[in-house]
């Protein structure tokens, strides 16, 4: 058994690698939100308001094509969605007083892909707690900072995508739920889940494919406890 | 009109985080909902893991992202530290972009 004090210097050094592809990131989301046609200022509240990645690309990527302002939030919101099913998680293993206002409104704001995906895939409470936290500070100063560099000298940023950090996301958060996929339930769901995504990946609005997903384990809970009233 | 869609998108993605976390006490003590909360992560990153590996423009694409993914799946078959994960696949992305 390893002590808590290595736990979480393991924890630390997970969260740093995830911190240099948000750099990264955020670098390329400042070049293409200039590119776009908003200004540094309104790439930078995006970045520190918004702080939800695939939501400011979505806005973004409405705004550049010339889009509605109400067509650009609504495909931000429906990419920002899952940080509402992600918070209901997060609450059932948070201390409630990082669940109480005003110390909420800070919590609220690191409900991302990232620190969900770090917390979880942890066991012990201390850590998961640990995690979302530290994982929150790291990502929300490297994202703002990589996205003011790519906003003020994005020519001189790198493409990611000839990196391949564009699979580094994926990979990051299958190898954060990797030992989540221990137990027979959990494999299910997440198959389920990904099977659900890919097939309305061709039909639905961005987000909605993964947001869909979240169906998968209301099913699998109702089917579950349908099935223990039967016995019963 | 830029910067409607700024601070209206910016404060809704916002009040979007807060809502799950602000669930009364005593509907996240309910069983049920416990069982469904702790699913939830496990659904929506497998989404996203799918999702962020094959989406194109409109539809699925199959690129480098792919064998990127491949590649991550042999590391931590292997056991490699999380780090490594990160790399491998990147790596492995940029090699086949590269090569194709």
């Amino acid at each position: 058994m390893t002590d808590i004090a290595s736990d979480l210097r393991a924890v630390r050094r997970d969260a740093l690698g995830i911190g240099v592809y948000a750099v990264a990131f955020g670098a390329s989301f400042g070049t293409i939100s200039v590119a776009s046609g908003l200004d540094v200022l309104q790439t930078s509240v995006l970045s520190l308001v918004m702080f939800s990645g695939a939501s400011q690309f979505a806005l973004i990527g409405v705004v550049g094509s010339g889009g509605s302002a109400l067509a650009a939030v609504g495909a931000a919101l429906l990419l920002g969605a899952r940080n509402s099913f992600y918070g209901v998680r997060l609450a059932t293993l948070l201390p409630r007083r990082d669940l109480r206002a005003p110390r909420s409104l800070v919590t609220g704001q690191l409900v991302i892909d990232e620190t969900t995906a770090m917390a979880v895939g942890r066991n012990d409470v201390r850590e998961q707690r640990y995690a979302f936290w530290f994982t929150g500070a790291v990502l929300f100063v490297l994202w703002n900072v990589g996205t003011l560099a790519g906003a003020l000298f994005g020519r001189a940023v790198g493409d990611p995508a000839a990196l391949g950090l564009d699979a580094a996301a994926p990979a990051a958060f299958l190898a954060l739920l990797w030992p989540r996929l221990a137990d027979r339930t959990s494999r299910l769901v997440a198959g389920a889940a990904a099977v659900t995504a890919l097939a309305l990946v061709p039909v639905a609005p961005g987000g909605v494919p993964v947001l869909a997903a979240a169906a998968v384990p209301l099913l699998a809970v109702l089917h579950t406890s349908r099935r223990a009233e039967v016995r019963s | 009109m830029i910067w409607l869609a700024v601070v209206a998108g910016s404060v809704g993605v916002y009040l979007l985080k807060l809502a799950g976390l602000s669930l009364p006490v005593r509907v996240l003590e309910r069983p049920a909902v416990r069982s469904v909360a702790a699913l939830l992560p496990v659904a929506l990153l497998s989404a996203l893991v799918a999702v962020g590996t094959v989406d194109g423009s409109g539809g699925i694409t199959l690129d480098a992202r792919l064998g990127g993914l491949a590649a991550a799946v042999v590391a931590l078959v292997l056991r490699a530290p999380f780090v490594v994960v990160l790399v491998v696949a990147a790596t492995a992305t940029a090699v086949l972009r590269a090569a194709v």
